[in-house]
């Protein structure tokens, strides 16, 4: 039971940081941008949210947790944002593939996180070890008295804010795509951008805000790795493959945010599945790791075999919109 | 009507250009690479507070300051070129092969398992026919199984052959453990470092002279392919226009397979190259990135395959000369990637001002 | 300003790089009026509607909405004046419901009641003798229905001007009688409606007045009460036409193409073609008429072994030689046998040829397969590109500039001309004359006339039955992938085809 427990944990820990890319990527996605940056953008998020809060806790004597939340907060949202605009002015106004912009943002965004996080204590003056424990530790903090409910306490509430974070934005991505007019203009964005034309909606306007807040929220994704998940330190090229399982995992959900908090739990799972499965060799470790790619795979064969409108890609994925085309 | 309200008209206004002008698409091309490295200049001083000017010479000298650093540079930049090449048949047929990484890894590994395996029993050229058999075998298969499904069902190669890489990733992840050296390394370590059996040897005195022939051949050979060979046209056909290629009676289907089995088998080749010609090892991140980096550098040259020479040094020169300015100024080697990430972000951008031409609306005013 | 206009354009222009699409028009419609823009296709009365809904943005002109000059940037702004356009091409997203698209983009409350929306929908739809299901997703719908989600869209937005282009190209005749039932209420409840069309019998039937335009010029308005079929045939072409097309007699038609029921089904399941059969010849120009999409397409494209069919037989008897049957090959197949058959799509730039390539390269669409097994010749498509121009008179920088830049008339004289440089046998092509100026279109039907002197069997797809009644021996016509009748273009009437091409005929031959 114990081991149930703490694998169910792990996975969560594992999925979380996907789900945030995921989320990010959904939206951006559904405004008809496929967005290769997600790894740049969880990069960017994360070195700038580390950095805040080293900056900030080096600078004041006695530093308050929630003041070093708040700024790594702000600081993952604005350069997980700015991963984003940088793609959306490339894309959207210059018309830049979106493919290769995405790419580039990817090898931009790793590039300035291993660069920051490598010579984070160098460039303070050698500091040694980063750490940035107060400011980790009010991620930590978890709920009051909940946690301590045997099994659902534990299993549900020991996280800390950001994993409730993820977990509320899919709520809320999901209610804003398919209850709201906002919503209903981004997706028609998506699927038909001369026709969201047609009817009035400023189609660059939706995109670029679309691109840039999931980009943000990418960005949170690579918080939640640096802060709740490493406790505040940073580890070269630690982040390993998350970026592109956040990508698979879009097409895991099939685009719906709600598909994708249980597909996060899921890919969380299968993750770390080699580790909880006992007589499992090195090499066959190896390949349970591949799991999660597998399985996106086949859900990107079955959604292609069933070609169910619904379950399909945004239908300009991928394209740019010119109004006076012709 | 006397009172024109110009106010309300847009302030400007965008439209392709009918011409495009040589002279103009390189110029605005080097304005970009100026501004690119002016910017980073502008970054590389708020971040270090270095010299720019000093950081830039360190990069010369760091890319080509040495007959060696000479030599490593033109090795990576034949690597990247070969990845490069071999994704650019796909890419005229408007097939986003995202997968070169996986391609590379799994022709890689199939080289090194004949390396290992093989390596003391065969004879050398029997070695190097298997390898490169192997290797290209490997790339083809990487590259063929998203294309069957593109091809019957219209599966998203995009993602397809992006998840692909990770699950290369693993399988050499997976051989790794079995051909670990020294035992617990976790890594293959240098194979057959005694016997030196499938490593590339030199020719005509050059340490990386089977690269420099097989790279340039191969390169040259896809340009005629692509240009002047029947298949070149199906390929060229099919990604202008799939109801033409049709219309001409060409079989989309086969034309999708049969060019990724292309494209998968050289990038595979480039597997090869990279283990029997470059490092000798395995790894996971042996293909470091090069998939993804030949996408740019395929665009960017215009799928022109002498255009990507160009392009691939410079992109390489960089990256080698960021390295070696890493370690003089103490910092960390990733600057090399915030380089190259705003450069490209400006010479991407740039392709709008050649392609487009924006026109502010002249207001009517009188007096 | 009571009688001010809903709407006047003044001086529009609009180029597109050198192209001058509209070229300073002139127009003005009422409330409580339908006032009908006609003119040929390619004549800039598309682009100029795209003006007043803000798809486009003009060059020069100004434009008053009762009364008021207006800028109208983008169609957010086209609304709040009361402005939809009903486009040829729908502008609906399909992984939507009719709901959904209908209340695409308008303000309201953060969230969207749908179940409010769809009953508003269903109370306009009432008003107006609509059938409509608010929650049926519009890629479950047919094309009509798609009409009626375009036309309750801007009912339900409030607008009080009406653009509709080319409204009953898709349409049945019943169909078309419906929505014209409609378009009258509304006119009759004080809106403004424009109605771009081509077809000059819905122009006498519907209209108050007509606006003419030709090659991006604005001829006039006169009133449709005044007008006649002749005059504005006059209006629309520039000069009086009387369609003098040359047709020879033909020279001992002999059997070259037998089709047996043939039947065929799209990726959609739906059935394009079914059981169609005719006999074409050598020697004849063989037209086929129909509403717009009744399986022209798929008749042709199945003959060249490009749409798999579900059942049927085609024959082809070559000069001299014996049957060959060729309805199970494909287009590859059928080339490598060695019958010349030759076939110019409708889609020019999008099928036939390719816009960014150059000349030689679109030659060798045709054959690239010629000669050894690796090379590709690009000497004889050279010197057949550089002898096309010389023939046909294309205007063109040479032969390295690709084919997308030149004009629509000379597109058209690239493909016909590398399609009939095979001499081939039998010569398939739709609409060849569509959106050629008058001296382009005549070169074709030249063309074709010198094809079935030579013996070649012409298949003629157009839309024109003017055209066709002058110009082929023999009409076959189509009605929802049925052939309803072949009849003698010598003797048969526009009416008696017009039937033919709706339910009602039950025309001669089948």
């Amino acid at each position: 039971m114990a081991a149930i427990i703490i694998f169910l944990q792990n996975a969560i820990r594992q999925g979380i940081c996907i789900l945030f890319g995921a989320n990010g990527e959904i939206l951006t996605e559904k405004s008809g941008n496929l967005n290769l940056g997600v790894p740049g953008m969880m990069y960017m998020g994360g070195i700038a949210g580390l950095a805040a809060s080293f900056m900030y806790e080096r600078a004041v004597e006695n530093p308050n947790p929630a003041v070093g939340l708040l700024l790594a907060l702000a600081s993952a949202l604005v350069a997980g944002g700015l991963g984003g605009l940088i793609y959306s002015v490339l894309t959207i106004s210059l018309r830049a593939n979106q493919n290769v912009s995405g790419l580039a943002l990817t090898t931009f965004g790793v590039g300035l996180g291993n660069f920051f996080g490598g010579s984070l204590s160098k460039l303070a003056g050698g500091v040694g070890q980063i750490s940035t424990a107060v400011t980790a530790s009010a991620f930590r903090m978890e709920l009051p008295v909940l946690p301590q409910i045997p099994v659902v306490g534990e299993v549900l509430f020991s996280y800390g804010l950001l994993t409730y974070l993820a977990i509320a934005i899919s709520i809320v991505l999901s209610w804003y795509l398919n209850r709201t007019r906002q919503g209903l203009c981004l997706r028609a964005v998506g699927e038909n951008p001369a026709t969201a034309d047609a009817a009035g909606i400023n189609v660059s306007l939706y995109k670029y805000l679309a691109t840039v807040i999931g980009g943000a929220i990418c960005g949170l994704g690579g918080l939640y790795f640096v802060m709740e998940y490493s406790g505040g330190t940073w580890t070269n090229n630690g982040f390993g493959d998350r970026g592109w399982l956040a990508v698979a995992l879009v097409i895991f959900a099939r685009w719906r945010p709600l598909n994708a908090i249980w597909g996060s739990l899921l890919f969380g799972a299968l993750y770390i599945l080699y580790l909880y499965i006992p007589g499992l060799g090195r090499s066959t470790q190896e390949i349970f790791k591949m799991l999660p790619y597998v399985v996106t795979i086949i859900v990107l064969i079955l959604t292609s075999l069933r070609r169910k409108k619904e379950d399909q890609p945004p239908e300009s994925l991928g394209l740019h919109y010119f109004r006076e085309d012709r | 009507m006397a009172n024109l309200h110009g106010v309300h008209e847009p302030l400007f206004h965008i439209s392709k250009r009918q011409d495009y002008s040589l002279p103009l698409a390189i110029a605005v091309r080097l304005v970009a690479i100026l501004l690119a490295l002016v910017v980073c200049g502008v970054v590389i001083v708020a971040m270090t507070g270095l010299n720019p000017v000093e950081v830039y010479a360190g990069i010369i000298d760091g890319a080509v300051g040495s007959s060696r650093r000479l030599w490593v540079t033109i090795r990576d930049t034949l690597a990247l070129l070969l990845v490069a090449v071999a994704i650019t048949p796909a890419f005229k047929m408007r097939f986003w092969n995202v997968g070169g990484e996986g391609q590379v890894l799994i022709g890689a590994t199939a080289t090194a398992a004949v390396m290992i395996y093989l390596g003391d029993r065969l004879p050398a050229p029997a070695l190097f026919a298997l390898m490169i058999g192997a290797s290209l075998l490997a790339g083809m298969i990487w590259g063929v199984i998203p294309a069957l499904f593109k091809a019957g069902w219209n599966t998203n190669e995009t993602l397809f052959t992006l998840m692909m890489n990770y699950v290369a990733t693993q399988i050499v992840s997976f051989c790794i453990v079995f051909w670990e050296n020294p035992a617990g390394s976790n890594s293959v370590g240098i194979i057959n470092s005694a016997s030196k059996a499938g490593w590339l040897p030199p020719l005509f005195g050059l340490t990386y002279g089977w690269n420099l022939v097989i790279v340039v051949v191969i390169t040259a050979f896809i340009y005629i392919y692509l240009r002047y060979s029947k298949q070149g046209y199906e390929i060229a056909y099919v990604g202008q226009s799939v109801n033409t290629a049709r219309y001409a009676g060409i079989n989309v289907k086969t034309v999708i397979i049969r060019t990724m089995a292309i494209s998968g088998a050289l990038c595979g080749l480039a597997g090869f190259i990279l283990v029997s010609g470059a490092g000798h090892t395995i790894s996971t991140t042996l293909a470091g990135g090069r998939g993804f980096t030949a996408i740019v550098v395929a665009w960017l040259s215009k799928l022109n395959t002498f255009t990507m020479m160009i392009v691939s040094f410079l992109l390489t020169f960089m990256a080698k000369g960021s390295i070696q300015i890493a370690s003089q100024f103490s910092l960390n080697e990733n600057a090399s990637e915030i380089i190259t990430g705003i450069i490209l972000f400006f010479v991407l951008g740039c392709e709008f001002f050649i392609n487009y031409k924006v026109e502010f609306r002249h207001r009517h005013r009188e007096g | 300003m009571r009688d001010a206009y809903a709407i006047e354009l003044r001086n529009i222009t609009k180029r597109f790089g050198k192209v001058i699409a509209n070229d300073h028009i002139n127009l003005s419609v009422r409330s409580g009026e339908i006032l009908a823009v006609l003119g040929e296709n390619g004549s800039g009365k598309t682009t100029l509607m795209n003006m007043i809904s803000g798809i486009y943005y003009p060059d020069e002109g100004q434009i008053f909405v009762h009364g008021e000059e207006v800028t109208i940037r983008s169609p957010k702004d086209a609304f709040p004046l009361g402005i939809g356009m009903i486009h040829q091409h729908f502008k609906l997203v399909d992984v939507l419901t009719a709901a959904e698209n209908i209340v695409l983009g308008l303000s309201g409350p953060t969230r969207l009641d749908i179940t409010a929306v769809a009953t508003r929908i269903s109370k306009l739809a009432a008003k107006y003798g609509f059938d409509i299901d608010p929650f049926k997703k519009i890629y479950e719908m047919s094309v009509s229905e798609k009409q009626t989600v375009e036309i309750v869209k801007m009912l339900y937005r409030g607008a009080n001007i009406l653009i509709l282009d080319e409204p009953t190209a898709v349409l049945t005749p019943q169909e078309t009688q419906a929505l014209f039932a409609v378009l009258r209420n509304m006119r009759d409840a004080g809106n403004a409606i424009i109605i771009i069309t081509h077809k000059l019998n819905e122009v006498l039937e519907l209209s108050d007045r007509v606006a003419v335009l030709h090659r991006g010029r604005y001829v006039g308005t006169v009133e449709t009460a005044q007008a006649t079929v002749e005059s504005l045939t006059e209006m629309m072409v520039g000069s009086k036409v009387t369609l003098d097309i040359d047709r020879p007699e033909p020279m001992d038609p002999e059997v070259r193409l037998v089709m047996r029921d043939v039947t065929c089904v799209n990726p959609e399941g739906v059935i394009t073609l079914n059981h169609a059969s005719f006999t074409a010849y050598g020697g004849e120009i063989l037209g086929i008429a129909g509403v717009a999409g009744s399986g022209q397409r798929e008749l042709l494209e199945s003959i060249a072994g490009l749409t798999p069919k579900e059942s049927g037989e085609i024959d082809y008897y070559p000069p001299n030689q014996p049957m060959q049957e060729i309805s199970k090959l494909s287009a590859v197949e059928i080339s490598r046998m060695g019958i010349r058959l030759s076939f110019v799509p409708e889609d020019r730039l999008g099928m036939g040829l390719v816009g960014s390539m150059d000349m030689i390269d679109n030659m060798m669409i045709r054959s690239y397969r010629k000669g050894g097994f690796f090379w590709a010749d690009r000497r004889a498509p050279k010197t057949l590109a550089e002898h096309i121009i010389g023939t046909l008179e294309i205007v063109t920088p040479g032969v390295s500039t690709p084919v997308g830049k030149l004009s629509g008339g000379n597109v058209q004289k690239v493909l016909v001309g590398r399609e009939i440089a095979s001499s081939p046998t039998v010569l398939m092509v739709a609409y060849p004359v569509r959106g050629l100026d008058i001296n382009s279109a005549y070169t074709i039907y030249t063309l074709l006339n010198v094809q079935k002197m030579r013996g070649v069997a012409v298949l003629c797809v157009g839309e024109d039955l003017d055209v066709l009644l002058a110009l082929c021996d023999r009409i076959l016509v189509l009605c929802d992938g049925k052939v309803t009748g072949v009849v003698d273009a010598r003797t048969a009437t526009k009416e008696q085809i017009g039937l033919m091409m709706t339910h009602s005929g039950k025309g001669g031959g089948h």
